[in-house]
């Protein structure tokens, strides 16, 4: 049953240096408040996991915390680069940044596979593309059915699982809705979860569409109102897209980067 | 306004709208983000009303009334018909051959429509790392047609590219047969300056329009192989007043 405890505590508890992490949310209820808690509290290379690294993980890797990214698209959605992860892969600024790298439906079946409890998953993709030079965990399959030459992929089991979501009740279940994302597969993947919530409430409504992650399927439960700005989280924010364009010019230099840091994280 | 055209609109506005013009009503649409969403959206207020856009963050049926910044803006959830989980709309909905259209932009297209969108230079030691795949290898491995949207430069049009992050049609005829992709791939290229098209035999991409006021030479120029121009080569029809205005009320401009 999942124990609901203050976020510092539950990083403390869950985030340990040089294992693998997956903090997901597409777009949507992407977990700051627990990445900027990993950076505050100094962890070192860390596999991050995550589908579309975004501001997130372009902070983690500014600042550090990683030694190796496991992702799909890198990039700030609709306004272009991320500098940080750029520089790590061009430059090795801070550090050198090993990657292994998906497609969007490459990681999206990894994970489901890591939730499945099945070592691989197959999929019609990446064939004739030019990443299965480029990343071992990409090998091609035969169907034992049919013959078919088609793509495996082997199972995303991360050490620990970050999430953030609408609402959980005090036993820890937990209730997101809107764009759903990998959320449930990142967690039910995972080795130790956290969730972050913008709200602990007595009792969860009913909400079409919702999904829950019932708390027995959870390690711990931290409140972060506010906690997945500048993406949103429906119902409680909306995406801060002005904050976005400007992380372009805030990202892009060094200093300017470690400067914005040490103001609004550290 | 009067652009280095002469005319009342710019080339992105022109490219805009003859994208919007290719979608069909009905179809269903993989929208990537960026140019091809723009097109996708006037394409919603023109011509096809019906269209339905669907998002790699598992909306499906969005009718946001601005372009979105991303793929997952709050207002693509709250518009759409369903929205499903990642996981779901690539196995359950792309993988299949359900959706009708992909619609791509491309940091680099060769002269068989493969496109890169992942390094500039070697993979190793990029010159430029891009933001790489997304859902891009299986929208144009999977959907029954794929549409590219990409402004027209040699730096973009390249004889092969760098890295094959997508697939066209590989290095020729057969090869996504061979490769067992079932979509039937890029069957057009809009840019700034004209319309491509792969050749049905070849497969190789051949200019099939000129916007208004480019001129073949200029095509050629802002290609990085030798430029084939269809035998009908035709003119594109300028922007209406129409198309323009709704492009504007879409772009704020």
């Amino acid at each position: 049953m999942a124990t609901v405890v203050p976020l510092a505590e539950a990083v403390a508890e869950l985030v340990h240096d040089g294992e693998s992490v997956a903090m997901e949310g597409f777009t949507h209820l992407i977990p700051y408040a627990a990445g900027h808690e990993i950076i505050r509290q100094g962890r070192r290379d860390l596999t991050l996991i995550r589908m579309t690294p975004d501001l997130l993980y372009d902070q983690m890797i500014g600042m550090g915390c990683a030694r190796k990214l496991v992702f799909s698209w890198g990039g700030n959605p609709g306004v272009g680069s991320l500098h940080r992860f750029r520089d790590a892969v061009q430059n090795r600024w801070p550090a050198p940044l090993e990657i292994e790298e998906h497609s969007h439906a490459g990681i999206a079946n990894a994970y489901v596979a890591g939730a499945s409890g099945l070592p691989f998953a197959v999929l019609r993709g990446y064939r004739g593309t030019d990443l299965p030079a480029h990343t071992a965990t990409i090998k091609p399959i035969t169907c034992p059915f049919t013959g078919e030459e088609l793509t495996a992929v082997p199972a995303i089991n991360p050490d620990v699982a970050v999430v953030h979501a609408q609402r959980a009740d005090r036993r820890g279940n937990v209730q997101l809705w809107g764009i759903t994302g990998v959320q449930k597969e990142a967690v039910l993947a995972a080795r130790r979860s956290l969730v972050t919530v913008e709200e602990l409430v007595d009792e969860l409504e009913p909400r079409p569409g919702a999904i829950v992650l019932p708390g027995w399927a959870i390690t711990h439960v931290s409140e972060a109102p506010g906690g997945s700005h500048p993406s949103y989280s429906a119902g409680y924010s909306t995406r801060d897209n002005d904050f976005y364009l400007a992380w372009d010019e805030i990202g892009r230099d060094r200093e300017t980067f470690v400067a914005w840091m040490k103001e609004h994280v550290l | 306004m009067t652009t280095d055209l002469g005319t009342d609109y710019t080339s992105d506005e022109m490219m805009t709208v003859a994208a919007a013009r290719r979608l069909r009503d009905g179809q269903s649409c993989f929208v990537g983000i960026g140019l091809p969403s723009t097109a996708a959206n006037l394409a919603r207020r023109t011509n096809a009303p019906d269209l339905v856009l669907i998002y790699e963050s598992g909306t499906i049926g969005a009718k946001p009334d601005l372009p979105p910044l991303s793929i997952g803006d709050g207002v693509l959830a709250e518009t759409a018909d369903a929205v499903v989980s990642v996981p779901e709309i690539f196995n359950y909905w792309l993988q299949p051959g359900r959706i009708d259209v992909g619609f791509l932009g491309a940091a680099q297209i060769d002269r068989f429509g493969n496109i890169n969108t992942t390094v500039i230079g070697p993979y190793d030691d990029p010159k430029v790392r891009l933001p790489g795949a997304g859902g891009a290898p299986e929208i144009a491995a999977s959907c029954r047609e794929v549409t590219v949207i990409v402004r027209q430069s040699r730096r973009a049009f390249v004889e092969r590219v760098d890295f094959v992050t997508s697939v066209g049609f590989g290095s020729g005829p057969g090869d996504r047969e061979r490769l067992g992709l079932r979509g039937s791939g890029p069957r057009t290229v809009i840019t700034d300056l004209g319309i491509l098209e792969p050749d049905p035999v070849g497969c190789e991409l051949v200019l099939t329009h000129l916007h208004p006021g480019v001129t073949l030479d200029q095509a050629r120029a802002a290609t990085g192989w030798e430029l084939a121009a269809a035998p009908d080569l035709r003119e594109t029809e300028p922007p209406t007043p129409d198309e323009l205005a709704a492009l504007r009320r879409l772009t704020g401009r």
